[in-house]
């Protein structure tokens, strides 16, 4: 946990974090309401004798204290999804409406991707990119599952994304398709808030890593603000604690394109996004971006920042 | 504009003609004909997949996709896989069958949780059935209401489960 440490400066209560960190994570699921209601989904539970209690702070997420497997009537039908629970954070925060334009720029295996789906009422356009066709290969399969048809899926490297593929039926070749009204940036990143569900999370860790993946996290951002319209929304996410990782991203993205952070409402206990780390400050409003810790709410940790396109 | 190419392309989605009239590719199936055939057999009313495009990638897998892009489009998945065409009989896919079977009225088995569990494993059974053969829609109550599951070919007396591997479960 040497890796940990360094964020003592950054944490109220850093006992009780470590704490938090050691403990095994319970497993989650989330209703997918394209296929079933979350009255249905509760009442299949009941058949199938799955013990399940409600996340408070969202209707369709249960605990499954008892940690049943994928093998039941529930699943079968895809009314369920494995999700953690707050990995269910970054898509209730973009909050994409019925008929719009959404992309996932790094989506592989579909977990948020199924739930922006249902969140859209499967109608619109949602498209999910990867660059690993493995991990296409899972999110495929989770898109079916969960019986989504909004979805296009590219395998492409996020940073070169190309709208060309999502022009309109009757528009001429060589086109772009109309920007997005929102994107989500769930970025690869160094998971350290996975460790309750992983404990080998930190062992490849190190500061070179970390530099190499924010350079890709810088990338795919920017990529996002340019592929959405003016008034639209990004929501950028990671599963870990680095700064580098998280506001040093913000500032960057701050800087190089017309945006900016929003302030969100997250019915979670978290904490504010910082401004120094390291000898470097960022720009103020990156307190804006919300950090979870995982002794907050006993949950995995996450990062999660809302922004705005400006131009 | 590139000229349509008169064959299938499987690296890409090409949107299916309208009518046969308007159809370029050989073989290919037509939008009116996917929906008369979903209506034909298992009684699902056209206007379920008004808002839905069809696309085939490979020949004779029809994908359905809730928008509608430029044709063709080259990426790695269009919607849902929903429909095998280009043989004699045309078959739903599980997915599709899951996702909208739920408005079917004709070909569709209704079964115990047993013969069901017996289904979702991949096994075939001796099941009585006084309908058409072929594939069917096979049902099974789950909370009080019938769900349907996926499809089984009926001949011979006996539903052959055609759930694909990785979707079997032992229950
Ligand atoms: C944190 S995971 C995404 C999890 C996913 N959003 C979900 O909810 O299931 C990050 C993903 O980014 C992909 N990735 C890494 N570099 C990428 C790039 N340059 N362009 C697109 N995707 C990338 C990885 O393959 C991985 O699947």
């Amino acid at each position: 946990m040497d890796v940990l440490e360094r964020y003592e400066p950054l944490i109220d209560d850093f006992d009780a974090f470590l704490a938090a960190c050691e403990r095994p994570l319970p497993s989650v699921v989330r209703v997918n309401t394209l296929k079933t209601t979350v009255e249905r989904a509760r009442a299949a539970m009941d058949e199938a004798d799955i013990a399940y209690e409600p996340c408070e702070w969202h209707d369709g997420l249960f605990a499954l204290p008892e940690d049943q497997p994928g093998t039941n009537w529930p699943y079968v039908l895809g009314w369920l999804h494995g999700q953690e629970e707050v990995s269910a954070v970054p898509a209730e925060v973009l909050d994409p409406q019925p008929g719009e334009r959404v992309w996932d720029a790094c989506a592989a295996p579909g977990s948020k991707t199924t739930q922006l789906a249902a969140l859209m009422d499967d109608t619109g356009l949602l498209v999910a990119t990867d660059n690993n066709l493995g991990r296409i290969s899972a999110l495929r399969s989770n898109a079916e599952r969960g019986g989504v048809t909004n979805v296009a899926v590219t395998h492409e490297d996020a940073r070169n994304h190309s709208l060309k593929p999502f022009r309109g039926p009757d528009s001429e070749e060589g086109r772009e398709g109309a920007p997005y009204d929102r994107a989500l940036v769930d970025v690869p990143c160094s998971c350290e808030g996975t460790i309750r569900k992983n404990p080998d999370a930190l062992e490849d860790w190190n500061l070179d890593h970390v530099d190499g993946i924010s350079g890709v996290q810088k990338g795919v951002l920017r990529r996002a603000v340019q592929t959405t319209r003016e008034g639209g929304t990004v929501v950028y996410s990671t599963c870990t604690f680095a700064p580098e990782e998280n506001e040093a991203v913000l500032d960057y993205a701050l800087a190089e394109e017309d945006c900016e952070l929003v302030e969100f409402d997250l019915p979670l206990d978290h904490a504010l996004g910082i401004t120094e780390w390291d000898g470097e400050t960022y720009d103020e409003s990156v307190r804006r971006a919300k950090r979870i810790y995982p002794h907050h709410n006993d949950t995995g940790g996450f990062f999660c920042a809302k922004l705005e396109v400006t131009a | 504009m590139c000229p349509e190419p008169r064959e299938n392309d499987s690296t890409r989605f090409d949107r299916l003609p309208a009518t046969a009239e308007e159809r370029v590719v050989e073989g290919r199936p037509t939008r009116e004909e996917v929906l008369d055939w979903w209506d034909d057999r298992f009684g699902v009313p056209p206007a379920t997949f008004e808002n839905h495009t069809f696309w085939e990638h490979g020949a004779g897998k029809i994908w359905a996709f809730a928008g509608d892009v430029a044709s063709p489009v080259a990426i790695e998945g269009l919607g849902l896989t929903f429909l095998r065409t280009r043989r004699e009989h045309w078959k739903p896919t599980l997915e599709a069958v899951q996702r909208f079977g739920g408005a079917a009225e004709d070909c569709v088995i209704h079964v115990s949780r047993e013969e069901a569990a017996t289904f979702v494993a991949g096994d075939d059974q001796e099941l009585d059935w006084d309908g058409d053969w072929g594939y069917l829609i096979v049902t099974t109550d789950i909370a009080g209401e019938p769900e349907p599951v996926g499809v089984g070919l009926y001949v011979h007396g006996e539903l052959r489960s055609q759930v694909p591997k990785g979707r079997r479960r032992d229950l």
